[in-house]
């Protein structure tokens, strides 16, 4: 099977150098793109159907279509990257990054010209300082061949690529925020519309991406479109990176096809439970998901079809829960996690998240009432979206509906019996 | 119109409405936080949901912001809406986690947006049991105070204080619900406008501290419609008395004047009327020249006794006494003795200003307009100093442009954040040319500090460039003729053009100048505006009455024997030279003088008679834009002291010119001023004459909730005493009366059934953010001549050249300390600077003078110390020194001078 995004890496060794990524066959696709007029790019990138990596799963060929294009646009216009990795269980966007910085790079050229962006960010999670390295390294040969700066390749293309590291926050990650972030104000979330792509960095016109959704572009572009919705099990195009935490036999992240059972990734690449434990759940594509359990192991790994079980693919990068593990806990730990990356901008996520860790947080300790039970479900519709602002809050109460969905025994058991009863 | 259903029922709004603004105003009830109407939408509260629906057959809908939600034709909503209903009501409880509910000991109690949106929700019961957050507070200076505890991050006092205001020491800080505003560390804050936090926020994280110091409930407050004495530009206010003192000044909205803001020299001003300086009996000097108290009939008997023996009496007006009293002392004195209480060089300058707006084409700006102008020209005004809230108006302006220019992404005007990220900083057209550097600068397309020659120079330029039969400037420099090609292209092009001057940099050709500018847009442009600003409350309502300048009283003096001097509240030492001032009280044989407050031409006065100040007063100023807009009596004058007016009424009679006094009731003056001076006829019509009623009632001054009346004169009398009459005014000295909404200019308080806190002003207007019902108070008295043949002024300056050893001497101005009454209050005292003389680093090198090094000036024949503050936007050849500080005796008028190192 083809893995256009993992081709290069091995766990083994430092990544491949520009002149080792030129020889596998590296920047190829870049000299094709300029060849190809950047609405051609975007035309393959939208029958390509890639759905956007960071998450939300928004079609990558319809949010470039909407970038306004030709003399008449507002300059200068920007493409960023967003590399701001901070999701708890997601590691997805840094094998890329340390494992084939090249790659990343050139993906990024490709993506900035299908918008004709004069200035490209990647936006890079502050503790990634491996990865920070390997793409400063990146870019500055990628200057000292050509590859940016003026007339890229002798073309009449030019980009100017700047690698910006990030204060370190879980918001400076939401596109909103971002923007914000890059600007150097507070990072908090935009009113939508109107979109990045209208009024984005600066105020003029961007486009936002995730490190993985740009990272499929090269292999679009060189072997088509067709090729590369070929490459996956459903009618989403192209292969995933899945990631596999938890009391597993080899945790890890493999690059599949878009598609791939949950099951299948479960058992035959994470090997199923360790010795001793007891499958009881899991979030599926990182903590802003919702559990899903035994009976969804048949459900394919899409976008689409992750939305039919309740909960979402988002970042791909799976979290097992096992049976000697507390799920009010570990819900717990998710809570605080999301209440202290609040920005603070809204209301319901502000005083709303706090509550609900402070309400966890006393069940664990068993402390707990059951009317605390009621507060918490009567949170996960509180904080829907269109309810806050932007979608952090929506996403923090995903995996506490699912937990009170699937374990709601053992946040009873814990009121009831005033301990958390996983501890001795 | 689009159409709206509201729980079904069809509504007609306005285009372009968000659904808050649209249902606030059609009278519905939505609570909200972060929406502000001046201010528009940021959807962070998240308090204004309401239920949408698709269609009549969606049954479902979803919750939305109705602030961020478009009041498009056809929207279908529910503000009843059970899971809406719901929604809000938590809301609020998140918002109360925290909250200390401290409302008995909290100052804003009673006004509290918190408390009137928590009551809304039905909010009673927290559910939580967990601990609250708490925070440190900080001190931010004599004006507020921050209690930051019983915050709610509703992000207003941010946005107003940076986006709105242009303040950059206030910042949103922390993160998640630790979220703090706040100062980097504890200091005064520097913002002009940061007293309209107080009504800004919420809840009480800021209030009046000057309020907290005598404090009163919002309900047991005295108040009146009034306006601001302390520069021209006439705000709207609300001040409240208690126990016979004044507590506090509130904004009174006028979507004309200064809409929702104040500044705080005119917030915190007021505190002159509780000052021991107050003059509160009438005082006469003893033949061993000592002053005595003296009883009122004592005093009008021997002053009747002295104006019947002169041979000649003079009247020295006042531009910070109402309209009435000045015209009252014309009537004593007649008009051929009336003086405007001004030096020359101003009354010049005034006249000149009032000939630009009377005879000239172009409309003076209301603030309102200056605020939607979308492209703007200074020329000599120090505006963020001598007209605050013209300064929050030209920041506005800056955003229409740009605003316009990005009208293709359709970002609806009332997304306040997506259109201020993507105007970023594109701002302007701002063009200011003055001879310092001001707070405007950072805000300006181009700030250009020059010499006031120079900057009436570059007006001229620009003049021509707009219209070649406006005279041409020779020996332009190229540079500055490129800034005139740069202003008057961008003034061409703009939609609404505004032109801004004034008498404060003290020269008649920079206002020439500026009409020229006017001038030749409006030949081009019909909304072209000028606004001229000038230095007190009544500036334009003296200018017009007319009269000559105080300095030619010394000669009429001087040529008859046996004259009295009649001054109305002003102190000739502050528009006169120490000696011609002196000669002035010397030479006249009796000298009578009418104010309320002690000062060096009282000291000298054979005869003092307690004036009422603005709080005590009812009368009519006249602001910068040719607006009359009365003001009424907050608390009865106490004892002896009266309006100007009555004491030059009884005055008339005591002298025997009028068998009694002429005028018993503020609305007879007002009958005898627009018969004597037609052009004051709008005057009449500024407010209800006294006998308007509602329902055959008056205006109660008093809340419905006043609490204490049968009390508080218990210690005296138990009997609950009459209230004081009123003959001036509709209103009463009582709670008892007409409790629904008076006419406009009759607003004493907003309140509204529900709405205790300050946003009851949205029950008052006709649709919110927009004119007052009935129309905004005030009456124009000046309008351009419709057909005037425009004649351009041709007098064009020689540039500005340096003289060797000497520095050109130009006035200063600064929002605290320049003003003569806001100065005696504790807080603006405080922040006044300390007399100073700021010269360029050029001109401190040839002095050989460090920061700080003494120099000795003599202006005015008084030699002055000051310490120098090198200023590199002071441009060289010119020196500038504050007007109105304490120590500095000088008219302000530039003048040629050694500094001599000391």
């Amino acid at each position: 099977m083809e893995k256009p995004l993992t081709q290069n890496i091995r766990p083994d060794r430092e990544p491949l150098d520009i002149r080792e990524y030129e020889q596998a066959g590296g920047y190829q696709a870049l000299r094709q793109a300029l060849q190809m007029s950047p609405l051609k790019i975007q035309e393959m990138v939208t029958d390509a159907y890639i759905r956007g990596r960071g998450g939300a799963g928004f079609p990558t060929g319809k949010k470039w279509s909407a970038v306004p294009m030709g003399d008449k646009a507002r300059r200068p216009k920007f493409f960023a990257i967003n590399a701001d990795e901070m999701e708890p269980g997601t590691f997805k966007d840094r094998l890329l990054m340390e494992g084939d910085p090249n790659l990343v790079v050139e993906s990024a050229i490709i993506a900035s010209y299908a918008i004709e962006a004069d200035v490209a960010y990647i936006f890079l999670r502050w503790a990634y300082k491996l990865a920070a390295q390997r793409l400063t390294k990146a870019i500055a040969q990628a200057y000292e061949k050509g590859y940016l700066g003026w007339n890229i390749l002798g073309s009449s293309y030019s980009l100017e690529m700047y690698l910006h590291t990030s204060a370190g926050r879980y918001m400076c990650g939401e596109e909103n925020g971002l923007l914000n972030a890059m600007e150097g104000k507070r990072p908090i979330p935009r009113t939508r519309p109107p979109h990045a792509v209208m009024v984005g960095i600066w105020g003029k016109p961007t486009a936002v991406n995730n490190v993985e959704t740009i990272a499929c572009v090269p292999y679009i572009v060189s072997h088509g479109s067709a090729a590369f919705k070929a490459l996956s099990h459903t009618e989403e195009g192209g292969t995933k990176l899945y990631g596999v935490s938890g009391r597993v036999k080899r945790p890890g992240i493999w690059e599949l096809p878009l598609g791939t059972t949950l099951g299948e990734i479960f058992h035959d690449y994470a090997g199923g439970m360790r010795d001793g434990y007891q499958f009881r759940g899991l979030l599926p594509g990182g903590a802003s998901t919702s559990f899903l359990v035994e009976k969804h192991f048949d459900a394919r790994m899409d976008f689409g079809s992750m939305d039919k079980t309740g909960s979402r693919l988002g970042t791909g990068t799976i979290i097992v829960l096992d049976d000697k593990t507390c799920p009010v806990g570990m819900v717990l730990n998710l809570e605080q996690f999301f209440a202290r990356e609040s920005c603070g901008w809204c209301t319901p996520c502000r005083e709303g998240l706090p509550w609900l860790r402070d309400m966890l947080d006393a069940i664990e300790r068993g402390a707990g009432i059951l009317e605390d039970l009621e507060i918490l479900q009567e949170h996960t519709w509180l904080l829907q979206l269109g309810h806050t602002f932007c979608a952090l809050a929506p996403g923090a109460v995903m995996p506490l509906d699912g937990a009170l969905k699937y374990f709601r025994e053992d946040f009873e058991n814990h009121i009831r019996q005033h301990r958390c009863p996983y501890r001795h | 119109m689009p159409t709206i259903y509201v729980e079904g029922q069809p509504y007609e709004v306005s285009p372009g409405l968000n659904l808050l603004h649209a249902c606030l105003s059609l009278g519905f009830n939505i609570p909200y936080f972060c929406w502000h109407p001046a201010m528009h939408s940021v959807g962070a509260c998240r308090q204004c949901a309401v239920k949408l629906f698709k269609d009549e057959n969606d049954t479902k809908g979803k919750i939305v912001m109705s602030c961020m939600t478009l009041a498009r034709d056809g929207t279908r909503i529910s503000i009843a809406d059970p899971q809406a209903v719901w929604f809000r009501k938590v809301a609020i409880e998140w918002l109360m986690l925290n909250h200390p509910h401290d409302c008995p000991v909290c100052d804003e109690g009673g006004e509290c947006h918190l408390q009137d949106m928590t009551e809304m929700c039905g909010h009673v019961y927290r559910r939580t049991r967990f601990k609250k957050r708490t925070y440190r507070n900080q001190y931010l200076g004599p004006f507020l105070t921050h209690e930051m505890n019983r915050c709610i991050q509703c992000y207003r006092c941010v946005r107003f204080y940076r986006g709105y205001a242009g303040g950059r020491d206030f910042h949103t800080l922390a993160w998640h619900n630790s979220v703090y505003f706040g100062r980097h560390q504890d200091g005064v804050l520097q913002s002009k406008f940061s007293g309209n936090l107080v009504e800004v926020c919420p809840t009480g994280v800021f209030d009046d501290k000057t309020l907290a110091r005598h404090y009163v409930r919002k309900w047991d407050l005295q108040t009146a419609p009034s306006i601001c004495v302390h520069c021209a530009l006439g705000c709207n206010t609300i001040p409240g008395a208690r126990y016979g003192t004044l507590r506090r000044i509130r904004n009174r909205y006028n979507g004309d004047v200064n809409s929702y803001w104040l500044c705080d020299r005119g917030r915190y001003g007021y505190e002159f009327v509780n000052s021991p300086q107050r003059i509160r009996r009438p005082l006469l000097r003893n033949g061993d020249g000592r002053p005595t108290l003296a009883a009122k009939e004592t005093a009008l008997t021997q002053i009747g006794g002295v104006l019947r023996e002169s041979r000649h009496v003079i009247g020295i007006g006042s531009a910070r006494a109402s309209l009435e009293s000045n015209f009252a002392l014309r009537c004593l004195v007649g008009p051929e003795n009336f003086y405007l209480g001004t030096c020359r060089a101003e009354v010049q300058l005034l006249s000149a200003a009032i000939d630009v707006l009377r005879n000239g084409p172009v409309p003076s700006a209301s603030l309102h307009e200056a605020a939607w102008a979308d492209a703007v020209f200074v020329l000599g005004e120090d505006v963020p100093n001598v007209a605050p809230v013209l300064e929050l108006a030209l920041r506005q302006s800056t955003l229409r442009k740009p605003s316009d220019t990005i009208q293709d992404l359709h970002i609806e005007p009332w997304n306040d954040a997506a259109l201020r990220e993507a105007i970023q900083t594109e701002k302007g057209p701002l063009f200011l040319a003055t001879t310092y550097s001001t707070d405007l600068d950072a805000s300006a397309t181009q700030a250009y500090h020059a010499a006031p020659q120079d900057i009436a120079r570059l007006g001229f330029a620009v003049a021509n460039l707009l219209d070649a039969n406006a005279p041409s400037v020779p020996g332009l420099l190229a540079p500055i003729a490129a800034l005139a090609r740069q202003i008057a292209g961008q003034l061409a092009e703009a939609r609404r053009p505004l032109v801004v001057a004034g008498v404060h940099c003290g020269m008649g050709a920079v206002l020439q100048a500026a009409a020229n500018v006017a001038y030749a847009l409006q030949r081009k442009n019909e909304n072209t505006r000028i606004c001229l600003a000038a230095p007190w409350c009544n500036s334009l309502g003296l200018g017009m009455m007319g009269g000559k300048c105080v300095d030619s009283a010394i000669d009429a003096l001087r040529a008859r024997g046996s004259t009295t001097l009649v001054v109305l509240e002003s102190d000739l030492y502050r528009h006169l030279d120490v000696a011609e001032a002196n000669n002035l009280l010397n030479t006249a044989n009796h000298v009578v003088v009418l104010d309320s407050l002690r000062h060096k031409t009282t000291d000298k006065a054979d005869f003092v008679l307690p004036a009422g100040t603005f709080a005590e007063s009812t009368g009519t100023f006249v602001n910068n834009e040719g607006r009359a807009q009365r003001f009424f009596a907050v608390l009865p004058p106490a004892g002896e002291v009266q309006e100007s007016w009555r004491w030059i009424g009884e005055l008339l009679a005591a002298s025997g010119q009028r068998s009694s006094a002429p005028w018993q009731t503020f609305d007879e003056i007002v009958e005898d001023l627009v018969r004597a001076m037609p052009a004051f006829a709008p005057v009449a019509r500024a407010a209800p004459s006294a006998d308007f009623r509602m329902a055959g009632q008056r205006i109660p001054r008093q809340s419905h909730r006043y609490s204490g009346r049968t009390a508080i004169h218990a210690a005296v009398n138990v009997h609950e005493p009459q209230p004081p009459a009123d003959p001036d005014s509709p209103l009463a000295f009582s709670m008892e009366g007409y409790l629904n909404q008076p006419p406009s200019s009759l607003i004493p308080r907003f309140w509204a059934p529900q709405w205790n806190s300050v946003q009851a002003v949205n029950k008052f207007q006709e649709e919110v953010a927009g004119v007052l019902r009935g129309g905004n108070p005030g009456k124009r008295l000046i309008e351009p001549q419709a057909d005037g043949q425009v004649e351009y002024f041709t007098e064009i300056p020689e540039a500005f050249e340096r003289r060797e050893g000497y520095l050109l001497v130009v006035p200063g101005y600064h929002v605290f300390g320049s003003e003569e009454l806001s100065i005696l209050s504790s807080g603006v005292a405080e922040l006044a600077p300390m007399p100073y003389i700021a010269v360029n680093p050029e001109d401190a090198g040839k002095l050989i003078v460090r920061e700080n090094g003494l120099v000795d000036v003599a202006l005015s024949t008084t030699s002055h110390y000051l310490p120098v503050r090198i200023a590199p936007a002071v441009p060289p050849g010119l020196a500038v020194v504050p007007m109105g500080l304490p120590g500095i005796q000088w008219n302000g008028q530039p003048v040629w001078k050694k500094l001599l190192r000391t």
